[in-house]
């Protein structure tokens, strides 16, 4: 099943033919239904509400009469009514009936780039050991691969010099999406310098992206001492962000890895266009 | 049955953040009592952040039906999550209560009564920033 498969919403119907429910009904009704991992829209006149179109969807009520039965275009329309057999339970099998995912079939940590702030520097998806970024067919940084992201690993917002990271689920701002300050970005936490982690000027390497600038890469560096570095630099990470897994302390990319990845991003990014390599513009 | 008003009164959305623990659960709690104790129609989702990560297109109808009021998390965060989906919500008419940093009274005053603040940080959303399906290869490439 595929992550943008679309999940059961359930709509609480209260309007004409049915009987309003009383607020202790509702509020029950709602909340066994979201603790099981559904979303329900109640429904009625007065504000608007996302339209069905293309999401499976369980109608319930107390009906005056008889369940409604029917189909609205475009929908995948199943009707029940409360009472006897608990919302959830009837969710779940109207959930079955149209195979929507199944609740918390996807994993909820993941990042979300702030593009007011990102500055496209790829810094991230140099980083990412685990594919998670992307370009796109205009080279812009794209999270491409959300269920491939390390449960509980910040790291990558840690490397963006901007704060343009978000994991909403984190504890902490700003990477939770609380505004950034100056002093965050200040803040040494927030800086922690991936060329120098990595031993090299990595990123102009990146950026340009000529040969003759990866040749010159190879020739220059001298790797007794980028290992030096990148040691210093693996220490003061894992003081600085002791919420950052091991694993990924301990694998780092190296500069040839981290060439390999941005060439292998932009080689994805122009084979969608047909165009030639955007990695050599 | 009409699942549209063309009433210009807000949409209300309140997210449970089902898979996490960062909202105190008495605030969402109390919340979700008074939304349902308001008679108002809602939508109510287990978690904003699956619905973005699958790109669900209940947020884009939500996003370009009008103004609305989100309860959920920080403005920032639910700013990007929409843009993430292809969604992006209109700076002019988007107000997110915040469950994490908000006391209940102040969220459900704000949802429920109170006028619609716009309070999204500046700077603009577009479809463009939503990420565009990954090419088969990219699952192995790490
Ligand atoms: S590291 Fe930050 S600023 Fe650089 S491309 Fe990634 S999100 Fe944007
Ligand atoms: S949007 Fe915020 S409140 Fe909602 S699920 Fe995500 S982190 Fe939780």
């Amino acid at each position: 099943m595929a992550l943008t498969d679309i999940p059961l919403r359930v709509v609480l119907y209260e309007g004409e033919g049915a009987t309003v429910l009383d607020s202790v009904e509702r509020l029950q009704s709602v909340r066994d239904l979201l603790e099981a991992g559904f979303g329900v829209t109640r429904a009625g006149a007065a504000r608007p509400v996302a339209p069905a179109d293309q999401s499976p969807l369980l109608v319930l009520g107390r009906w005056e009469g008889a369940v409604p039965a029917g189909e609205v275009a475009g929908t995948r329309l199943h009707w029940g009514a409360l009472g006897e057999v608990p919302a959830v339970q009837q969710a779940e099998s109207a959930r079955t009936q149209v195979s929507a995912p199944a609740p918390g079939a996807w994993k909820p940590w993941f990042p979300v780039i702030d593009y007011d702030r990102c500055t496209n520097c790829m810094q991230c998806l140099s980083f990412c050991l685990f594919g998670v970024y992307g370009v796109d067919e205009s080279k812009k940084i794209q999270v491409q691969n959300n269920d491939q992201c390390k449960t509980n690993c910040p790291a990558c917002s840690r490397v963006c010099p901007e704060a343009a990271i978000l994991f909403p689920k984190y504890k902490a701002g700003p990477i939770n999406g609380d505004l950034v300050s100056d002093s965050d970005l200040n803040r040494e936490k927030m800086k922690i310098d991936i060329s120098a982690l990595l031993g090299g000027d990595v990123y102009s390497m990146l950026r340009t992206r000529s040969d003759r600038a990866k040749s010159r890469f190879s020739k220059e560096r001298d790797s007794d001492k980028a290992l030096a570095e990148r040691q210093k630099c693996l220490i003061k990470l894992s003081e600085l962000a002791a919420d950052i897994p091991p694993e990924v302390l301990m694998s780092l990319p190296s500069p040839e890895e981290i060439a390999r990845k941005a060439e292998a991003a932009s080689a994805r990014a122009a084979a969608l266009t047909g165009r030639g390599s955007p990695a050599t513009t | 049955m009409n699942l549209v008003s063309p009433t210009p009164a807000p949409a209300i959305l309140y997210c449970h953040c089902r898979y996490a623990q960062v909202v105190p659960p008495e605030v969402k709690s109390a919340v979700l009592e008074q939304l349902c104790a308001s008679g108002l129609p809602f939508e109510a989702v287990p978690d904003l952040c699956e619905l973005s990560a699958r790109r669900d297109p209940s947020l884009q109808r939500l996003a370009a039906a009008g103004p609305v009021k989100i309860a959920a998390c920080f403005p920032r965060a639910v700013k990007w999550l929409f843009a993430a989906a292809g969604a992006p919500l209109s700076a002019a008419s988007t107000e997110v209560l915040n469950m994490r940093v908000q006391t209940a009274a102040e969220v459900a005053t704000g949802l429920l009564s109170a006028p619609l603040t716009p309070n999204l940080p500046a700077g603009k959303a577009v479809p463009a920033d939503a990420p565009k399906p990954a090419t088969p290869d990219a699952s192995t490439e790490t």
